[in-house]
């Protein structure tokens, strides 16, 4: 029936077009100049049955549900659901949904699969009356855009009007988004501080969320303390841009200055492939390769090395940030204008030295806001550090230790069973909201730097 | 107009600074430069003068051997410099620069300060010995410039923040800040306002006093009033060569009289 629906939509998307197209084709044959094109006229009317009639569809398909629920347990026999919670009542209806879809467990009472018989009533009447709502709202929209086919109507503006309106929704929704998650973030954030104090998240140097908390307990016992896996996070960033700033830099460098056109042309998309690895193939290699080599490397010069080392997630984040370094670095090289280096190379500096003293410098606001971007992405990386770091929250910066992240701790936080009243679970949310803040506010400063940059040499 | 007279005479005693010999340029198949051969006076003006894409720019780049920086662009012929050839495998071409300057069409300064921009090319010559020499370089390159007066009080604000005819100037200044013996101009004035052309055109002429300058130019009222030679190039060859005052007045080629009496170009 919901195909049904979308199909009357299309057809009458199609026919409103050919109607209003021909009777705008019928009035310029009469010897009339149309204000509008009779393809603007056709597609006013396409475009005018199709918003509010998709609007229509949606709007009845998402709000169905819910009504058909609640009519559903209205029309319950008096007496059947004495005594039940709202636990309770959503077993039975869940139970009577089951059974509507021919799923029985056991034999049900008799009134439930009458409601169940009720249930799928309702569903096909609702099913049967969208249609029709549809078909009538389509066709009334379909007069009313026929009715204004003239050759003073200037259905161009019109259809600008509905499509600006379009792409305004278009490039909103991103935007409501975020707020959205934002909201949601704040809310469980929020419901998160009520259980611990923010002095104590924000400053505490233990986090232990792991051990479990009996109601009466929870100011006793767990600790909240953000800073340890704060800490962690920023040791991991550490080494991995330790490893991705200087290669990303003199890779960009070489490729932009001094290779080889040839080499160039196969160099440069065979680095941009390696940003299109996904992380879950980083952390195995993490796990499988590099961690062993730092332990045995460790052992054999006798320093104590543990096995999921903060050294190791970092630097094959790093190699996953080289790619991305480097191209944002080869970009800012190649922006900086090539007379700035025939301008030193007529002075007689060296390649190196226009690199060194021209280029780089010049460059330098544009790479800076890259490299901004590389570390929020080292912060919000999760797959390489769930695989390859700890989950023990050490307060250490020893790259040798074993160190737990932000992001690691939201999913371990969030895996398997939970429920949404305690500060284990909600801790989660309160870690998310800070990394939000954390990389929103380097986000901003790096999108600063690289507007400030862009107006240099404009 | 008739500044150029004035010099006419002197130019028969200055010797032979650039001899080219042949010289043929290549972009890819783009045979850009024909056969060209070319004797530039040593302390006096040569104008390139030419429609677009005659190749002028092209051969002022052989000069000092920016074509090298271009992919795809090959150079055959002999360019002597001092009777030395070079484009000789033993000659550094950032050697061979830092004897044979270039002001580009586009004023194209640094970002940095002003005083930096000219300091550049003493700085990584090693022309300076100390910071007082270094000071003294730069304010003889921009008094030379004739753009002293106008920044001296804010050495420090970044060259990009300057008029254009001032960073042009600038360019200047920080081209003759290391000594060349030949400052190659290609088009240096197609960016600026009638003003500041006049008084780059002041400049060259007080340049080549101790310099060899060569310049392209679109305009033939300005090649008729700084330079002593010209030479007049069209689709890649050089068609006519001689004192200024001979081409524009008594051309000896045809297409020389029709260009600058505006018939092509």
């Amino acid at each position: 029936m919901t195909s049904l629906a979308f199909f009357v939509l299309l057809l009458a998307c199609v026919v409103g077009y050919w109607i209003n197209r021909r009777g705008a084709q019928a009035i310029r044959a009469d010897g009339q100049r149309l204000h509008s094109l009779a393809s603007y006229h056709g597609l006013f009317s396409a475009l005018m049955i199709l918003v509010p009639v998709l609007t229509l569809i949606l709007l009845w398909l998402v709000l169905q549900g819910p009504v058909i629920d609640r009519l559903t347990m209205a029309a319950l026999p008096e007496g059947a659901l004495d005594g039940l919670d709202s636990g309770g009542l959503q077993l039975v209806l869940a139970e009577i949904k089951s059974i509507s879809r021919g799923q029985i467990f056991g034999t049900p009472e008799d009134w439930k699969i009458a409601a169940a018989e009720h249930h799928v009533a309702l569903k096909a009447r609702s099913s049967a009356l969208m249609l029709g709502a549809v078909i009538a709202l389509a066709a009334a929209i379909m007069l009313f855009a026929r009715s204004r086919v003239g050759a003073e109507f200037r259905a161009r503006q019109g259809v600008e009007r509905i499509v600006s309106g379009l792409m305004i929704f278009c490039s909103t929704v991103a935007i409501f988004t975020t707020v959205g998650i934002v909201a949601a973030l704040v809310f469980e954030t929020g419901k998160f501080l009520s259980l611990v104090p923010l002095r104590e998240f924000l400053f505490g140097l233990n986090w232990e969320p792991q051990i479990p908390i009996r109601e009466d307990q929870i100011a006793a016992s767990g600790a909240f303390g953000w800073v340890p896996v704060m800490l962690g996070t920023l040791v991991i960033t550490v080494v991995a841009l330790t490893f991705a700033v200087p290669v990303g830099l003199l890779s960009a460098i070489y490729l932009n200055e001094f290779a080889p056109q040839r080499l160039r042309s196969v160099a440069k998309p065979i680095l941009e492939i390696l940003a299109g690895v996904p992380t879950v193939v980083y952390g195995f290699f993490a796990i499988l390769v590099v961690a062993p080599a730092i332990r045995s490397l460790g052992t054999s010069l006798g320093i104590d090395v543990s096995p999921n080392t903060a050294l190791a997630a970092g630097s094959v984040m790093g190699v996953m940030l080289i790619p991305f370094i480097s191209s944002f670095a080869d970009d800012a090289l190649s922006a900086v204008p090539r007379a700035l280096r025939d301008g030193a190379l007529a002075l007689g500096a060296t390649r190196a030295e226009t690199m060194l003293n021209v280029l780089f410098p010049a460059a330098l606001p544009g790479i800076v806001g890259g490299i901004l971007l590389a570390v929020s992405r080292a912060i919000g990386e999760t797959m390489i550090v769930v695989m390859a770091a700890g989950l023990i929250a050490k307060l250490t910066v020893n790259p040798l230790d074993s160190v737990t992240t932000v992001t690691v701790q939201i999913v371990t936080l969030l895996i398997g069973d939970t429920s949404f009243d305690n500060p284990k679970t909600l801790a989660a949310f309160a870690l998310g909201m800070m990394l939000f803040l954390v990389t929103l506010v380097i986000n901003i400063f790096a999108l600063r730097i690289v507007r400030k940059y862009r107006e240099a040499y404009d | 107009m008739n500044d150029m007279t004035k010099f006419d005479r002197f130019v028969g005693l200055n010797e032979t600074k650039i001899s080219a010999q042949g010289v043929n340029v290549f972009y890819g198949d783009t045979h850009a430069v024909k056969d060209v051969s070319v004797e530039i006076a040593e302390r006096a003006v040569t104008a390139f003068i030419g429609p677009s894409g005659c190749g002028k720019s092209t051969f002022l780049r052989c000069l000092n051997r920016m074509n090298d920086t271009i992919d795809g662009a090959r150079v055959e012929g002999q360019i002597h410099l001092d009777g030395e050839d070079i484009y000789d495998p033993k000659v550094d071409p950032v050697q061979l620069r830092a004897k044979v300057g270039m002001v580009f069409q586009k004023p194209n300064p640094f970002p940095k300060s002003i005083y930096d921009n000219v300091a550049y090319g003493p700085r990584i010559h090693g022309l300076a010995r100390n910071k007082a020499d270094l000071d003294e370089i730069v304010e003889k390159s921009l008094r030379r410039a004739a753009i002293w007066d106008e920044v001296k009080d804010r050495l420090d604000a970044p060259g990009t923040g300057l008029s254009g005819g001032q960073q042009q100037r600038l360019c200047i200044a920080r081209a003759v800040a290391t000594e060349p013996e030949v400052l190659l101009m290609d088009e240096p004035c197609s960016a600026l306002d009638p003003i500041a052309t006049a008084q780059v055109e002041e400049l060259i002429d007080e340049l080549k006093r101790n310099v060899s300058v060569v310049i392209v130019t679109h305009s033939m009222q300005q090649a008729a009033r700084v330079s002593q030679k010209t030479a007049f190039f069209h689709l890649g060859t050089l068609v006519e060569y001689g004192d200024t005052g001979q081409i524009f007045t008594n051309p000896k080629d045809p297409r020389t009289e029709a260009y600058i009496t505006g018939r092509i170009g």
